[in-house]
């Protein structure tokens, strides 16, 4: 998943740069072959992908028929796959907003306080991250089974924040970890109040952290297919909607959802990058 | 909010201050007054529960009993926020994310003070870093952020100011100076400074009144020519400079003074120096009021003669010479010798005495049976305890 990558490549660039890179030598030719070959396969889907969302739109889109913008330009033609893009977007965006908010409070408390069952929450964390997908959705879907719960885009949300804390605690709590406890004091040490030190200090300097753990889980919930499969009732999202129409035929607008996604995700992941570089560029310029 | 900030300091007042940690006291029955406008130092070593003491001024720890009262008004039960005081951090804490002048500007903020940026400028300009208000602490220097760490606490001009160690992290020459800027920009706002430090010169150098901490309590306290010309405890004698120490009986006294026997030796102490006049005693010298002497010189009245000794050790250091001497029963005793002659007088091995007039000795109020010799076992007995108290609360989760 591209977007998932991008969180990942976000979060490169917070390790220093070396200065000097060593030179790439002749006799590397093996390095760079190997290279090539392995980025083509990891490639190759998307590209695919890719080609395919510019096929003569048909009934079916497995054959190439020539080259074309209609798919690009009728790409709310298809409202099944625009109903389920919509509702993925949603419940990405509310399952992140929630696993955010969560998880920054538990690892702000596993850092910052000694408390009973700390180290059992601990595990009790990490668990989603180790139980096979399978293990937990079907044991989400029964659970909801028995107590009674219809199932839908609440419980599809419900289980998205389950799996998407366990990733925000793990990021954020690095970042809580690094955070000088004096920095709150000075904050209360200088009139500001227990809401003002949060506000304008504490999440201020966790914010990066915040935001990776974020995208990270937008991306997550978003990919979601295993556990959202036991859990969506009849709700259709992204994933699940694209592997039932794959036993049919998968609309032409599916390759243009991806390509649209996976561009985004790369426009992002340079964004950054360009920002962070002119940052580090200014901060050499003044600090001098 | 904070109450009327006054301009020139409040009385800072401790009053039978304990404070417990899970596994250990840091501090037990703590009273202490600090006159409005004076400069104070906490001194002692690490764990000695100088920090928490400030802390608990601060408001950032709760005493387990005890007020807390700053120009009268009791703060035990008020929040950091609500005091009228301000704490340089030992790590500077500065804010990462504002820049310089909006640290500074923070406190002001807070209160809603008028022209809060102007304000700002003018703490920056007294700490000769204005022109380096936009930039953001990262890229300071460490004396540099220092600065605005103290532009930061002075500008909301507190009643109290609380100093932790600031200058630990900087080096010997930038402490220097920095010790120099801070006695006189004191002088300037005239706020009452509370510093803490483990640092016995600077402590020395920049406080009117110091206060030597030892195991939660305190030890002796006074001016810094009083603290180190009569210590009191060989607590203070050792951790204030160094100092010769011998125990032995009383073995006469006059009105004027006591002598005491030391190793067959008779030394004279000015009575109203010495702490006890009978019983065994702890007396001293310090290293610098020693003379070295080649020959065994006459007895004279008002002289103290220890010797013949062997020269074990000589040190150069610059403005003086350190000599160790073995005296036979005694044990070593150091001496301080300014370099008037280019070379060392007396070389390793001489057989020399050394001698002290009555008046520069000193007697300790230390009971028999402490070890008169000090130990600097505090550090890591505190470093254990504090061990000791993690590791218990981890268990207890």
């Amino acid at each position: 998943m591209s977007l998932q990558e991008a969180a990942v490549l976000g979060r490169v660039d917070e390790t220093p740069r070396p200065l000097k890179r060593p030179k790439a030598r002749r006799g590397n030719w093996g390095v760079a072959v190997y290279s090539v070959v392995i980025l083509l396969i990891l490639l190759i889907p998307i590209i695919y992908t890719i080609v395919f969302s510019f096929n003569v739109p048909a009934r079916t889109n497995s054959t190439w028929r020539g080259f074309s913008f209609d798919n690009w330009l009728n790409i709310f033609a298809d409202q099944r796959v625009v109903a389920a893009f919509v509702t993925s977007i949603g419940i990405g965006l509310l399952a992140t907003l929630a696993a955010a908010a969560l998880g920054t409070a538990i690892a702000i408390a596993l850092v910052r306080f000694r408390f009973r069952f700390r180290t059992g929450l601990t595990i009790l964390l990490f668990l989603p991250m180790a139980t096979p997908e399978v293990v937990i959705g079907s044991g989400l879907g029964s659970q909801f089974l028995n107590i009674g719960v219809d199932k839908g885009l609440a419980t599809i949300i419900i289980a998205h924040i389950m799996f998407c804390i366990s990733f925000v605690v793990i990021t954020v709590r690095a970042r809580v970890a690094s955070l000088d406890p004096a920095i709150e004091e000075a904050g209360r040490d200088l009139y500001a109040s227990p809401a003002q030190v949060w506000w304008r200090i504490t999440f201020p300097l966790l914010l990066p952290g915040i935001v990776s753990a974020a995208l990270l889980s937008f991306a997550l919930s978003f990919d979601d297919f295993i556990i959202t499969a036991f859990v969506r009732g009849s709700t259709e999202t992204f994933p699940t909607y694209i592997y039932t129409a794959a036993v049919r035929a998968i609309p032409a607008q599916a390759n243009v959802f991806a390509s649209v996604i996976f561009l985004l995700a790369i426009v992002v992941v340079v964004a950054q990058q360009l920002t962070a570089a002119a940052r580090r560029r200014r901060l050499a310029r003044e600090g001098g | 909010m904070a109450g009327a900030l006054d301009d020139s300091g409040a009385d800072l007042e401790l009053v039978g201050i304990t404070k417990r940690f899970p596994g250990f006291t840091a501090i037990e029955n703590l009273n202490l007054t600090i006159p409005a406008g004076s400069f104070f130092a906490l001194l002692g070593p690490s764990g000695c529960g100088k920090t928490t003491t400030l802390r608990l001024v601060a408001g950032l720890e709760t005493p387990t009993a005890g007020r807390i009262l700053i120009g009268g008004k009791d703060v035990t039960d008020s929040k950091p926020h609500q005091r009228p005081v301000n704490t340089v951090f030992q790590s500077y804490a500065l804010f990462p994310h504002m820049t310089v002048l909006r640290n500074v500007a923070f406190g002001l903020y807070r209160r809603g003070v008028p022209d809060p940026l102007g304000l700002a400028h003018e703490a920056l300009r007294l700490v000769e870093l204005d022109h380096l208000a936009g930039r953001r602490p990262a890229q300071l220097s460490g004396g540099q952020q220092q600065r605005v760490a103290l532009a930061r606490a002075i500008v909301n001009k507190p009643a109290l100011l609380l100093l932790d160690e600031p200058l630990g992290a900087l080096d010997l020459k930038l402490r220097r100076q920095m010790q120099l800027e801070l006695k006189s920009i004191q002088d300037d706002v005239g706020l009452t400074f509370l510093h803490v430090t483990h640092d016995q010169e600077e402590a020395m150098t920049m406080a009117d009144t110091v206060a030597v901490m030892n195991k939660g309590e305190i030890e002796q306290m006074g001016a810094p020519e009083e603290l180190y010309e009569l210590p009191k405890t060989t607590f203070v004698a050792n951790f204030l400079g160094q100092s010769n120490l011998f125990t032995g009986p009383v073995v006469s006294s006059t009105a004027t003074s006591i002598v005491v026997d030391i190793a067959g030796t008779k030394l004279e102490v000015p009575r109203e120096r010495a702490q006890r006049h009978a019983g065994v005693v702890t007396i001293g010298v310090r290293p610098e009021k020693l003379t070295l002497l080649t020959e065994k010189p006459k007895a004279a009245s008002g002289v103290n003669v220890l010797g013949p000794g062997t020269v074990t050790d000589v040190s150069f250091s610059g403005v003086s010479t350190q000599y160790l001497v073995e005296m036979p029963g005694v044990g070593t005793v150091t001496v301080f010798a300014q370099n008037m002659v280019f070379g060392p007088v007396v070389n390793r091995g001489s057989e020399v005495w050394v001698s002290w007039a009555v008046g520069h000795g000193f007697g300790l109020a230390d009971e028999e049976g402490v070890s008169p010799r000090f130990a600097p076992d505090d550090d890591t007995r505190s470093i254990a305890q504090q061990r000791r108290a993690s590791l218990e609360a981890e268990l207890d989760a």
